[in-house]
């Protein structure tokens, strides 16, 4: 366990001197930031308002964002190091596979996890000193997707870095998860219910397995119970669980799904050539 | 101490280990020499557990280097070619070898001094911002303080100079006893001084093998 948590706390510290955390904390903490300034807390659309609205919006914003901030800088982990022969020097010594891969898993969750949840704090205790109402409930909600989505595409990302050669491989593919992910499985997945080739409840299945999707869905539950705004999707949802039961499985399903990708990327990096 | 049977590593369909057997005992200095993809880095990762071999196998104190890692690694030091760039700083790589390898941080500076390597000026700096020279003296003390009973070390002084080479040689000669030393070389007359066998490799194949 010492060496598991040697590991952790090195990659933390490395990363924390990494200029891409410097950019990828002030890109999260420069959002609240913008949101305050341009007076995001004292506007109200579609019965939004102060906390909850700017939460929601920052919210909307990280799905976009996080998972790919996530894949390039994770992606590389193991596969930069294989590459810099970083990896053949650092495994010279007694240190087991299990201790370095997962160490390195836990430093670098620690390390794309804080920031985006010290924005949201930050956000709370600014709220609170200007004197808004704080929407635990939310806040609280929005940890756990956050860290949901965390586990979901850092398991990803180590994934792939466990098995490609060279990291601009690496960054290509995670690049082509992100827009999948992102758009073109939506995309695809209307295109087949237009066609009618497969039956309604099965796409929408086919749609809440995609984490980020799970994600957007969860993140407006809160809001709108009965999820109106989805139109007759909410109907196979609610209809399937309730609407509690769907937030747990929209924590609970990415974490499962992140640490499913992180054991098969371990067992590959186990079964591998090291170097 | 190491013995490698029939040892076998194809990357597709070349063929960079064929069918190599040699044991190295202690008490003897190993020059492994060779031309480029003879097959010298892959005997030496094989020997290290990197690579999961296609046929044959590689036993360390008659321990698999795969299956039992931790205990194998205890007994190896490696100093690679090029000094990998390691983001860590002097103290932290310090702190990753003295809790993984139970090596004595006053150690490593004090071969670090025998190296003429201040470190103590230079904790907090960045392995890789250090130059190439220091970075391999570092890389030697590190080798040396392991105390390792088998200690590789591939071109190990490609980026010394003169001065630290006869520190690396000097301290070779008092650290020898009762080890394995191989190194990967190709340039002889550097270690001639120091080994007592030469392995030579073409093609994968171990194709002259000489003690004196």
């Amino acid at each position: 366990m010492k060496n598991l948590y040697l590991i952790a706390f090195l990659d933390l510290k490395e990363s924390i001197r990494a200029k891409w955390f410097v950019v990828y904390s002030l890109v999260f903490g420069g959002l609240i930031a913008l949101f305050f300034i341009a007076g995001v807390t004292e506007s109200q659309v579609m019965g939004f308002s102060g906390l909850s609205r700017l939460l929601l919006m920052y919210i909307q914003i990280t799905i976009v964002i996080l998972p790919i901030f996530i894949l390039i800088t994770t992606v590389r982990s193991i596969s930069g190091d294989r590459d810099s022969h970083v990896l053949e020097y650092m495994l010279s010594f007694p240190i087991s596979l299990k201790q370095y891969y997962w160490g390195k898993v836990i430093g670098r969750f620690i390390t794309v996890f804080l920031p985006v949840f010290f924005a949201m704090v930050i956000a709370i205790v600014y709220g609170a000193f200007k004197g808004a109402a704080i929407p635990w409930s939310i806040f609280f909600l929005y940890t756990g997707l956050l860290f949901a989505m965390t586990s979901a595409f850092l398991g990803i990302a180590f994934f792939i870095s466990s098995f490609v050669k060279s990291s601009e491989v690496a960054l290509g593919l995670s690049f082509f998860i992100w827009i999948f992910l992102l758009a073109f499985i939506d995309i695809a997945l209307i295109s087949l219910m237009m066609q009618e080739r497969m039956s309604s409840g099965l796409i929408i299945f086919i749609s809440l397995i995609n984490p980020m999707e799970i994600f957007r869905v969860a993140a407006i539950s809160l809001f709108d119970p009965q999820l109106t705004v989805m139109g007759p999707v909410a109907f196979y949802i609610l209809d399937s669980m309730s609407q509690t039961v769907f937030v747990l499985v929209s924590i609970i399903y990415p974490v499962f799904l992140g640490l499913l990708f992180a054991f098969v990327g371990y067992k590959i990096f186990e079964k591998k050539d090291l170097v | 101490m190491i013995k490698v049977t029939n040892l076998t590593k194809k990357f597709g369909s070349n063929i960079s280990l064929d069918s190599v057997s040699c044991e190295f005992k202690k008490n003897e200095s190993i020059a492994l020499m060779g031309a480029n993809g003879a097959g010298k880095t892959t005997l030496v990762r094989s020997i290290m557990g990197y690579y999961h071999p296609n046929g044959g196998e590689v036993l360390i104190n008659g321990l698999n280097p795969i299956k039992d890692r931790l205990d194998v690694l205890e007994h190896i030091s490696f100093v690679p070619q090029l000094p990998p760039p390691i983001r860590l700083s002097i103290y932290e790589l310090m702190e990753y070898i003295s809790v993984s390898a139970k090596v004595d941080k006053e150690l490593i500076k004090h071969y670090a001094n025998e190296m003429k390597l201040d470190i103590s000026g230079n904790l907090n700096k960045s392995f890789f911002k250090l130059s190439g020279g220091m970075k391999q003296k570092l890389l030697i003390a590190i080798s040396l303080a392991k105390k390792s009973n088998i200690i590789i070390y591939d071109e190990p002084t490609a980026n010394l100079d003169p001065k630290a080479r006869d520190d690396f040689y000097r301290l070779l000669k008092q650290n020898e006893e009762d080890k394995v030393l191989l190194f990967v070389t190709h340039r002889l007359e550097e270690v001639r001084d120091l080994v007592n066998r030469q392995i030579y490799m073409d093609l994968g194949k171990i194709v002259s093998d000489e003690r004196f």
